[in-house]
């Protein structure tokens, strides 16, 4: 009988004696957290893909309602309707944001491209571009070992069975995390409402581009003279669309049309 | 101090409680992911372990020995282990919020993890004076940390492995574990205590 009431008075006691140490504390050590966070946090939509410059939706969401200088319209996978529904919670002026999507400027598949040598070592783009800048002939072109795949946290871009990255327009949420693990640089965000790229990145001159690639942009020039509204550009034998003039004046895209290896595509 | 530093190699490496007594293993699977993470944990189970075993090994003489209840000691450390950490996670984040960013959602998982519980038992079990509980305890929790830190390397490198299809992710983890396992146990035996 006396170990049972031992027993109870001890264990009541100890148990005692830690809450109220416990309620002590959290009284005490309490920290202040603003509520906003939460529920900024809430919000967003919660792909971790760092696309804000944040470490993070939560990184993000202490950053702009602490910070006065933090812009409520960073989060881009989000698009319009989180940058309104934050800056209404911050009281932040809205601005627009631009929505992007994801472009790999590369046509010409690794499975069916000339190449180098064979490749036969881990199958990773970053990997692959290390041994003399990858197998493909064409040193600017898609390697094709879907590096950009795996970073997606959307499952947005999935390579087609050609082994070329294609990109699904609906759920690409122009966060650029594909963009940023492309060794050779080819993927490239463009507002979305772009309707003509350039799909190619090579800077070779027109003969060396074309007997890499029956499909590269040889540079000739043909579209930049074509264009009525001088939305193209040659740099380093490519062409290059300003898409803030191309989207504005031009719906019939006659530079698609004239290009004679057909690089320029629609998007 | 020779007896010391036997324990204390005897559990880092021969007692290793992941590898040869397979215990706290959801931690060890759960953040052993990613290196810097895996430090994190290593660091957050040893100082957690220290200060719970220190605290367990005081209650155990000066309260349950003393009044003839030690079939009360597990659950007691469970109570102890659990509102310890609870009490430290409240304090770093209060005083170290650095500290609690790196540490703090390590500390949540800790408040669960069998090594916490059974490194002060075994201490009690054994008969440990004070500072051979102290030292078991450092040891069993670099023990701890050796072994995240190892599988967290392997696994890092594993991601640009070929791992067949069925055995991606976790599957490949704990084969790796077992001949982790296994390579301790040429440890076995070494140290005698």
């Amino acid at each position: 009988m006396s170990t049972i009431i031992a027993i109870i008075v001890l264990m009541t006691a100890i148990g005692l004696f830690f809450g109220l140490i416990l309620a002590f504390a959290n009284k005490k050590f309490a920290v202040e957290i603003n509520p906003l966070i939460h529920m900024v946090e809430d919000i967003l939509p919660k792909g971790q893909c760092g696309a804000c410059g944040y470490a993070g939706c939560q990184a993000y969401a202490e950053a702009v309602v602490l910070d006065n200088k933090v812009s409520p319209n960073l989060c881009i996978p989000g698009k319009a309707e989180v940058a309104k529904k934050v800056a209404e919670l911050t009281g932040k002026a809205v601005a627009d944001v631009e929505s992007k999507i994801a472009s790999v400027r590369c046509a010409n598949p690794i499975s069916i491209a000339i190449k180098k040598y064979k490749y036969s070592g881990i199958k990773d783009c970053l990997a692959a571009s290390i041994m003399h800048m990858g197998p493909k002939d064409c040193t600017y072109g898609c390697i094709g070992f879907g590096t950009c795949t795996k970073q997606c946290h959307f499952g947005a871009i999935k390579l087609n069975q050609n082994s070329l990255p294609v990109v699904d327009a609906r759920k690409c949420t122009g966060c650029g995390k594909c963009a940023s693990v492309c060794p050779k640089k080819i993927i490239q965000m463009i507002p979305a409402k772009s309707h003509v790229e350039v799909k190619c990145s090579s800077k070779d001159k027109g003969a060396i581009a074309r007997k890499h690639c029956s499909v590269a942009c040889i540079g000739c020039g043909i579209c930049k003279k074509l264009c009525p509204y001088d939305a193209i550009r040659i740099e380093n034998n490519l062409a290059i669309v300003d898409s803030s003039i191309c989207i504005e004046k031009c719906e019939k895209s006659i530079c698609l049309e004239k290009c004679p290896t057909g690089a320029i595509k629609n998007n | 101090m020779r007896d010391y530093f036997l324990l204390f190699m005897a559990a880092v490496v021969v007692n290793n409680f992941v590898l040869t007594r397979f215990l706290g293993l959801c931690v060890f699977f759960g953040v052993s992911k990613n290196l810097n993470a895996s430090i994190g944990m290593g660091m957050a189970v040893t100082s957690v372990m220290t200060f719970s075993s220190v605290l367990a090994w005081t209650i155990y003489t000066f309260v349950l020995e003393p009044l003839n209840l030690p079939f009360l000691t597990t659950i007691v450390f469970v109570l102890l282990t659990a509102s310890f950490v609870q009490l430290l996670e409240m304090v770093i984040k209060k005083y170290a919020p650095a500290l609690y960013k790196l540490w703090g959602i390590y500390l949540v998982l800790i408040a669960t993890n069998c090594i916490v519980l059974a490194v002060p038992l075994l201490n009690v079990q054994n008969q440990y004076s004070f500072f051979m509980s102290l030292v078991n305890a450092i040891g069993s929790g670099v023990g701890f940390a050796l072994a995240i830190i190892l599988l967290a390397s392997l696994r890092e490198k594993l991601r640009l492995a070929e791992v067949p299809k069925p055995l991606e992710g976790l599957g490949i983890a704990f084969i790796l574990t077992g001949m982790l396992a296994l390579s301790f146990f040429g440890f076995s035996g070494m140290i005698v205590l």
